[in-house]
Parts: structure tokens; C-alpha cells; sequence
């Protein structure tokens, strides 16, 4: 059980309380009403279409395809999927929001309540989900470029974002870090949004309070906007957390209030009080009708959900007999699952398990890549392992095959033949090898049989280095400790 | 052969399509007549040259089995049209020229037809006079001090001084049928879902509908065929099937149940216009119709219902008028200032109110009292004309509480500007089709109407209501022609 997250501040401690409105960009390759691409990085103002810069007459139509991907995310959140919602008019002013309002739902959304099952170091805590709805992106304002003008972007504007509010269930950093990384790794096995957090697919507002350890009601909470990493959530939480405990010990009160994380010096600031909070006049969309659709309709969609984290785990574990932190690791990214997946058809999984966690991630961790850019393929491990797992090396020579084949992917059975690193296992070659060692270095003979036990690892590191290597240690083992009575 | 210009539009689609009038010779009529009817400031943009080309081209290579073959069509300024200026009356969009065409435009020149021009109409289709469009008021054909109605009122005027063999306009509250009742036209909104919304200014999108305005009931029916579509770029555009209006207009209605709604008798309405609704009444009992007393008991909420549910779209609808994209700019310090500068000087004064209504009630705290009220209010109304449908096939109102008024004599008053709508907003806030056509003139002289309101899609039924009436109304309109330049 690992200790609480509590913040300490004369002899009184206080629990935080988070809860997450996480905006999670729709995997599609068109916007939510209009028929634009959604491609990332392309030039200004080249995926706008007459709909998106809010031409007059012109009128937006539902993109079928974002609203399956809402009903599968809802379906991998364990949700309620409503069979009907509205879309409406949330009305404020921006340069880059052509229309004057952006559609979103607010009153009756797509999805209702969920949970999401998040594993900590003290166990699995349960997160619920109050809703999930659809709304369009906004376009960017760039106010750099020139130095008397802010510039309009638009291509992101209209692009389907999935909203997914959090109940106040978390409660430090560290859940806050699992709860993201859960839900982007189930909105990945879904495909329904990429999770890229470098590219804006994946932000956050995020809501903090605090209270008194004990105390069952919620304190005030200040809503940070649009925070776009994990550790600028942890950051920003920390921040926000310590700044409200110390007005509470000064006898203050918290202000509800809209902040920003300035990333530069760490600190939240405040952006307007409640009192200044846009009156944003929802109401439905008068260009859209209800959004209706029936059972069967996400029965269908509910027969494309593929096998989603929490069960792919319990899976490996039952199946496979990994730990549940073996599993954990495994199956927290879609790639890695199924690189894992890929590797265990024709090897041994608790070795497969330990490469792929041990060397491998090292390997991608040192060059910074993803699993999916690994230079060594899933086919090429497998064979690695088998070469192990057969006795043809030992695991020593494999670390230096393994190096080898990260650069550019070779056959390790090449690398074995070519580099003659097949592992000595003759137990005749052996014996002469040994001989020789025992042969060269007498005095440490003596010193051994008088008692001096330690002396062994000497005399197998240098049969080993007498092979290269090569030779096989539990047979060096063996004859040495015969050889030596 | 009478003059080109005093044929109907289905009299001249035969002319044309027998080879004894060119599309040319037509345009050209019109073309002429327009260019000496300055004074009545129908046309905010003429397309004359752009017209005449296309007639050549017509009659070059004529098409003889499109509807409208060759005919020449001004159109309400409120459609955008590919490449020409559209401004919906509107200073702020007064440099606005469109890369695209309104769906319902586009169906007009897909059956044959050539645009004439863009016609005034109130500013951003909100007026029943059109006395705010920003390009000045236009001025009805019948009388010289006379408004034409709005808000489609260079429609109206255009089509009642023979500027245009027909046109179409926009129909949001009575947009369409009370400046076609003030001029003696026939107008007609269909249901809403008949006529794509797609590429016209919105106003307030639940209730805007596009529909015909023409001379006859006939030229109703057919241009109606051609405008309207299912349309997949209009959410709110309806699959349902068409029927060919103008092929299954018919005289027959013997036996319909026509209902007579106790409510529209309003308080110090006119003797004259009870005496044309009793009229009405007659005709349509002449051609074997039957009277029935129903009841619309909500009626009386409709116009207060209809100016917080327009006004509330309306607020929203034109926020993109900001100065960022298109349309007219004021520079500013900053972005608010830019804002505040150029919608202050760019929207008119009865834009600015219905904007600032609008807003008013959708802001939190009035939201429920206001808008989430009146939602209710206008299922009510819709209900009040299911139950009635279930007793008849059609509603016989007058189309407007009096004929039409002089310039300025309302433009202070917006309440009382407002209630002119009394009788058509209820058919906007329940989705219905209604036709009004010309029955009678008032002592002055003035044309009145009375409109033909019918169950959801049901227009080929009101067609043919209206069409029996017209013949044994038999209007005339001695129209003297005072405005015309040489």
C-alpha cells in the first residue's frame, strides 16, 4: 500500500481533488459537419471548406463516421450510449471561431455514465465517468507571425472533439498520469482517437480543489484550461493544490475561478472570476435534428470493438501466466501488445515478456522511439529468444546478437553463424577448455581446496573467457565442480 | 399576341417551348421594362448583360423539356448565387460575392431558367416593409407612398410591376405571403423541409422556408416544382416525394372540409377584410367545399412566441457577420473593438434590436422564462393545428389584418410593424405550408389576400384550394404604370 497523496500544513493534511475534462480529437479523416480533411501539419488554411469558415448560408451536416467513434468510445468506457442528444449553440465571440458559436452538446450528450478502471501501486481504483459529447474544435489564432495582426488558422476548425468529463474521483498526480494514459490507451485500441498529446489530439481542463482529510464535502475548485501534457497536468495540480491550502491556512476562501498553467514559471494563474465567466446562451442547434438512433444501431457498432486493455490483461495473465505487472506493461499501449502478441507465436512467453521489457524498451527508450519505429521486428526477437531458449546461446552472447541486430534489424541466426557465437555445449571441447584453465592456473588450485569456496566464479569467468563466451555455463559449472574435488 | 410581360410564367414557358417567343425576346422584355423602373428600387444587383448572354445562348441551343426553358427570374437577395454580389440588404455584407450557389437557385437555372437580378428586400429578411434594407426601401407598384410588405418586398414589387415573369422569396414569419397579399400577388411558403435551406442568408433557421411568388396559382405550382428538393446538405430538408404540383393541379375540391379558425377574428379588424373572408367562405362553398367553425386556441401567444424563437436563432445565426472573414470591417484597436465598431456600423437598427432580443433571451437567468417557454408555447400552437387537421383538409385566414400601408407610417412602431404577422407566423412556428392569393381591394383601392393554410405537405391540396378560388375571385388590378422612366 503506498502512502495517500496529502498535503501537510501545520499538523493538518489535506486531500485533493481532481477531476479531468479531457478533449480527445475524433480519429477521422473528415471533420464533424463538414467534409474537410483533418490532416495534422498542413499549411494554413488548406483543410477549410466553406461550412468550416461559417460562409453565410451555409449549414453543417452530422459526419456519420464521428458519431460511431463517439459510441465506441462510449462503449470502451463502459458507458451509457444515449439513443438520443442534441447538439447545441454555444455562443461567444472569437477570431477563431468562424461561426460565432461552436456546436457542442450540453444538455442531453452522446454518452453518459461510465468508469474507467485505472491500476496503481496500491491496486485498481475505479474512476467514473459522468459523460462524453461531441463538439467541434475551434480554429488557431496566431498572434506571432505578424507583429500588428493576429492570423487565422482554420484548419482545425470543426474537427471532432470527444469531451470526456471525469467524475472528482481522482485524487493526486499520479492517478491523474494513470487515468490519461488508461483512457488514451483504450481510445487507441479502439481507434477512435490517436492520443498524440505532442499534435493537440489529446488536452485537458482540469478541475482541482481541495479539503480536509476526512471532510465528505468537496472544497471550492479552480478550472486550469487546456493544459497538453501529463507532466503539465502533475505541474499544474501541485501547484494548484499547495497555492489553495495556503489561502485556506491564511483563513481564505478559494474564488471559483478559470486559471492557466504558465509552463514557464510553474505556476497557475487566474484567466476570470465566475463572475466574469461568458454567459455562452446554449441552445439547441436550430440546423440539426436531435440526434436519434436505436439499439440495434450500437449493437452493430458494439461487434466492431476489438479486445480492449482490461481484457486483453486478465487474457495474458490467465493464458500466459504473466504477473499482472508484466501484463499491465504489455497491454497499457496497443503496439506493444500486439509487438508482444507477434513475438509469442513462436516463442517462449515468459522470455518474450523479459526481453521485450527488459532489453527492448531500453533500446527504444535510449534512441527515443516508439515501439512501433523499433529496429528490431517482432519476427527477428522471436528468433533471438528461440536461439536462447534451445541452449544454441546463452543469455550473455544474446545481449551482444541483440546490439547487433539493432542495427538494422538482422536475422540473429545470420549474426550467430557469421560471428560463430553458437554457445560451446561439447561436453568433450569443454572438458579439454577446462583442463587448460585448471592447468594454467595452479596456485589458485591450491588456494580453492584449502577452503578459498569463492575461487570458483574465478575459474568460470575464465573458461568463459578462454570460449569467447561461448561456452555453455551450466555444463562449465558442472565439469568444474568435478574437476575440482 | 399580348406583350411579353403581361404573360403569366406558364404562358410564356409555352410560348417559348412552341417557338413563338425566344428566350432573347423575353429577356429582353424584361431586361428593358427593369431598366425603366428605377423608381420602385426593386433590385439591389442587375444581371442584365449576364441575362442577355444567357438567352443567346438558350436560344441557340434551346432545351425544350426543362420546365423553365429560357425564362428570365430576378430573385430575392437573400439566395447566395455563384460569382454575384449577395448582400441580404445588409451594409455589412455589401462587398459579399459568394463562390457558390443556394441549392434552390441552382434548381431553378438546372430547369432552364437565367437570373435577371437580385432583389431588395428588408435587411437580412427582417421587416414586413421593407423599409431597413440598407440599399433604401422599395416601393410597391401600387401606390406611390406604398410599402410593398416585407420582408420580401423587391420580390413583391418586382413581380406585381412585371419586372419578372415570377420570383421567389423567403418566408420566415409571413415573408412571402404578406407582401404577395399587399400587391395582389399569389405567394406561397411551403412546409418547412420542401425547399432547401442550403446557400440562403439565414434568419432564424427552425422557421425560414423558400417558396414561389407569382401572378397566378398556377405559375405557383410550377415554380414551386422546380424549387423545391431533398437535400442532402440541409439537415433539415425532408425525403419525401414531390408531387408534379403544376401536372396535378385540379379544380376539384368538392367535398373538402375548409375550417374557419374563431381566433383570427382579431379585435378592430376591419369590416372590409371580414367581408373578404366571408367572401372566401362563399367561393369556396360555390365549388362544393364545406365550412366548419374550428378553433386554434393558442393563436394569440403566436406572435410573442414567434419574436423570442426568431430573435433568439437570429442572435446566433448572424454572429458570423464579424469583420474577421468576409463582409464589411471597421479596423479597431483590438479584436473587441473591431468587433464592436464594425457590427455597430455595419447591421441597421432593426438588425441591432432583434440581435440585442435574441440575446436577451437566451442569457442565463432569462433563458427558461423567455426561450424554453416559448419552445413550449410553439408545441402548443403546432398542436392547435394537428387537432384541427384531424376535422379538415385546409385553414381559410385572411393573409394580413389590412392592406398594405404608407412608407413611414409604421417604421417607428416596431410592435405595431410586428403585428402585421399576426396571421401568417402561427404557419412559420407550426412548419405548414400556406398560400396567399389575392381576393379583393379595400376601399382605398389596395389589394388584400387570403391565405390557404394546409397540413404538412400537403401543398398540391392548398394548390388546388387556391386554384378553384382564383376563378371565381377573378382578381383585376388596374396597374397604372405611374413609376416607369422612359
Amino acid at each position: 500500500m503506498t502512502k495517500d497523496y496529502l498535503i501537510e500544513r501545520n499538523g493538518k493534511k489535506y486531500e485533493v481533488v481532481i477531476g479531468l475534462e479531457v478533449h480527445a480529437q475524433v480519429l477521422s479523416e473528415s471533420k464533424l459537419f463538414s467534409t474537410s480533411p483533418t490532416k495534422f501539419g498542413s499549411e494554413p488554411n488548406t483543410q477549410v471548406s466553406l461550412v468550416d469558415a461559417a460562409f453565410p448560408g451555409m449549414l453543417p451536416v452530422i459526419n456519420e463516421f464521428c458519431i460511431k467513434q463517439a459510441i465506441k468510445t462510449g462503449i470502451g468506457l463502459n458507458a451509457k450510449i444515449n439513443n438520443k442528444s442534441i447538439f447545441d449553440r454555444k455562443n461567444y465571440f472569437y477570431a477563431d471561431l468562424p461561426q460565432g458559436y461552436q456546436i457542442s452538446q450540453y444538455k442531453d450528450p452522446i454518452v453518459g455514465e461510465g468508469n474507467v478502471v485505472v491500476d496503481l501501486a496500491s491496486g485498481s481504483k475505479t474512476i467514473g465517468i459522468e459523460r462524453l459529447h461531441l463538439e467541434q474544435d475551434a480554429g488557431k489564432s496566431i498572434h506571432d507571425i505578424d507583429p500588428k495582426n493576429t492570423l487565422v488558422d482554420l484548419n482545425r476548425s470543426g474537427v471532432a472533439l470527444m469531451e470526456i468529463v471525469s467524475k472528482p474521483d481522482l485524487r493526486s498526480p499520479e492517478e491523474v498520469n494513470v487515468y490519461i494514459k488508461k483512457l488514451r490507451s483504450i481510445m487507441r485500441y479502439l481507434g477512435t482517437c490517436d492520443g498524440n498529446m505532442q499534435e493537440g489530439s489529446l488536452r485537458a481542463d482540469v478541475n482541482v480543489s481541495v479539503r480536509k482529510q476526512g471532510d465528505d464535502k468537496y472544497g471550492t475548485r479552480c478550472e486550469i484550461k487546456n493544459v497538453n501534457s501529463i507532466k503539465f497536468m502533475q505541474m499544474a495540480i501541485e501547484y494548484e493544490a499547495n497555492r489553495q491550502v495556503d489561502i485556506l491556512e491564511e483563513g481564505g476562501k478559494i474564488d471559483q475561478e478559470t486559471r492557466l498553467f504558465d509552463t514557464k514559471k510553474n505556476e497557475t494563474r487566474s484567466m476570470r472570476s465566475k463572475e466574469d465567466a461568458h454567459d455562452y446562451r446554449y441552445f439547441p442547434d436550430p440546423d440539426l435534428l436531435p440526434l436519434e438512433f436505436n439499439d440495434e444501431y450500437v449493437e452493430n457498432i458494439k461487434k466492431e470493438i476489438p479486445e480492449l486493455p482490461d481484457q486483453k490483461k486478465s487474457r495474458f495473465i490467465e493464458k500466459f501466466n504473466l504477473s499482472p505487472y508484466e501484463a499491465n506493461i504489455l497491454v497499457s499501449d496497443l503496439d506493444i501488445s500486439k509487438y508482444f502478441e507477434a513475438v509469442i507465436e513462436n516463442s517462449d512467453v515468459k522470455l518474450s515478456s523479459n526481453w521485450i521489457t527488459g532489453e527492448l524498451f531500453a533500446l527504444l527508450n535510449e534512441k527515443n522511439l516508439e515501439i512501433t519505429e523499433s529496429p528490431i521486428s517482432a519476427k527477428n526477437l522471436s528468433k533471438l529468444i528461440n536461439l536462447i531458449k534451445d541452449g544454441t546461446i546463452s543469455g550473455k552472447i544474446a545481449k551482444t546478437v541483440f546490439e547487433m541486430m539493432a542495427e538494422g534489424d538482422k536475422n540473429p541466426i545470420e549474426i550467430v553463424k557469421e560471428k560463430g557465437l553458437k554457445q560451446q555445449s561439447d561436453p568433450n571441447e569443454l572438458e579439454k577448455l577446462i583442463e587448460k584453465v585448471i592447468n594454467d592456473n595452479q596456485d589458485k588450485v591450491k588456494e580453492y581446496k584449502s577452503g578459498k569456496d569463492k575461487l570458483f566464479g574465478f575459474f568460470v569467468g575464465q573458461a568463459m573467457k578462454v570460449s569467447e563466451g561461448k561456452a555453455n555455463p551450466q555444463l562449465v559449472n558442472e565439469i568444474l565442480k568435478k574437476k575440482l574435488k | 399576341m399580348s406583350n411579353i410581360i403581361d404573360l403569366s410564367l406558364s404562358e410564356l414557358v409555352s410560348n417559348i417551348k412552341s417557338k413563338k417567343i425566344s428566350s432573347n425576346e423575353a429577356t429582353l422584355a424584361y431586361v428593358e421594362r427593369s431598366k425603366k423602373s428605377k423608381n420602385l428600387n426593386a433590385y439591389n444587383e442587375e444581371t442584365f448583360d449576364a441575362a442577355l448572354k444567357k438567352a443567346n445562348e438558350f436560344d441557340s441551343k434551346p432545351d425544350f423539356n426543362k420546365k423553365l426553358p429560357g425564362v428570365p427570374i430576378a430573385v430575392k437577395d437573400l439566395f447566395c448565387t455563384k460569382n454575384i454580389k449577395t448582400t441580404a440588404s445588409s451594409k455589412i455584407l455589401n462587398n459579399f460575392i459568394p463562390t457558390y450557389e443556394s441549392t434552390v437557385t441552382q434548381n431553378l437555372w438546372n430547369d432552364g431558367s437565367i437570373l435577371l437580378g437580385k432583389l431588395n428586400c428588408d435587411e437580412f429578411a427582417m421587416g414586413s416593409s421593407n423599409e431597413t434594407s440598407y440599399f433604401g426601401n422599395v416601393i410597391s407598384p401600387i401606390d406611390k407612398d406604398l410599402v410593398p410588405g416585407g420582408s420580401s418586398g423587391g420580390s413583391a414589387s418586382a413581380l406585381a410591376a412585371k419586372l419578372t415573369p415570377a420570383t421567389i422569396g423567403t418566408d420566415t414569419g409571413g415573408s412571402i405571403r404578406q407582401p404577395a397579399s399587399f400587391t395582389g400577388t399569389v405567394g406561397l411558403k411551403p412546409t418547412y423541409g420542401s425547399c432547401s435551406r442550403y446557400g440562403i442568408v439565414a434568419f432564424a433557421s427552425s422557421l425560414d422556408q423558400a417558396g414561389p411568388m407569382t401572378r397566378n396559382v398556377k405559375d405557383s405550382a410550377l415554380l414551386l416544382e422546380v424549387m423545391s428538393s431533398f437535400d442532402n446538405k440541409d439537415s433539415t430538408s425532408v425525403d419525401f416525394k414531390r408531387p408534379m404540383y403544376s401536372k396535378e393541379l385540379s379544380k376539384d375540391i368538392k367535398g373538402k372540409k375548409i375550417g374557419i379558425p374563431k381566433e383570427y377574428r382579431v379585435e378592430g379588424m376591419s369590416e372590409e377584410i371580414e367581408k373578404l373572408w366571408e367572401d372566401g367562405k362563399k367561393y369556396l362553398k360555390d365549388c362544393g367545399a364545406e365550412i366548419i367553425d374550428v378553433s386554434l386556441p393558442h393563436t394569440k401567444f403566436a406572435l410573442p412566441t414567434y419574436y423570442i424563437v426568431a430573435p433568439a436563432e437570429a442572435s446566433s445565426n448572424l454572429a458570423r457577420y464579424d469583420g474577421v472573414k468576409y463582409g464589411f470591417r471597421t479596423e479597431g484597436n483590438n479584436l473587441i473593438d473591431m468587433y464592436e465598431k464594425t457590427r455597430s456600423e455595419g447591421f441597421g437598427d432593426e438588425v441591432k434590436r432583434r440581435i440585442m432580443i435574441g440575446t436577451y433571451v437566451l442569457s442565463s437567468g432569462y433563458y427558461d422564462a423567455y426561450y424554453l417557454k416559448a419552445q413550449k408555447v410553439r408545441r402548443l400552437i403546432k398542436n392547435d393545428f394537428s387537432n384541427v387537421f384531424q376535422k379538415v383538409d385546409a385553414i381559410l385566414t385572411p393573409s394580413t389584418p389590412s392592406s398594405a400601408f404608407k412608407i413611414g407610417e409604421k417604421s417607428n412602431d416596431p410592435v405595431s410593424m410586428y403585428l402585421n404577422d399576426i396571421f401568417t407566423v402561427p404557419v412559420n412556428l407550426a412548419g405548414l405550408p400556406g398560400i396567399s392569393i389575392p381576393a379583393g381591394l379595400d376601399k382605398k383601392g389596395y389589394p388584400l389576400g387570403l391565405q390557404i393554410i394546409g397540413k404538412s405537405f400537403d401543398e398540391q391540396n392548398i394548390l388546388n384550394i387556391a386554384y378553384s378560388m382564383e376563378d371565381k375571385i377573378n382578381f383585376k388590378f388596374n396597374l397604372k404604370e405611374w413609376w416607369m422612366n422612359d
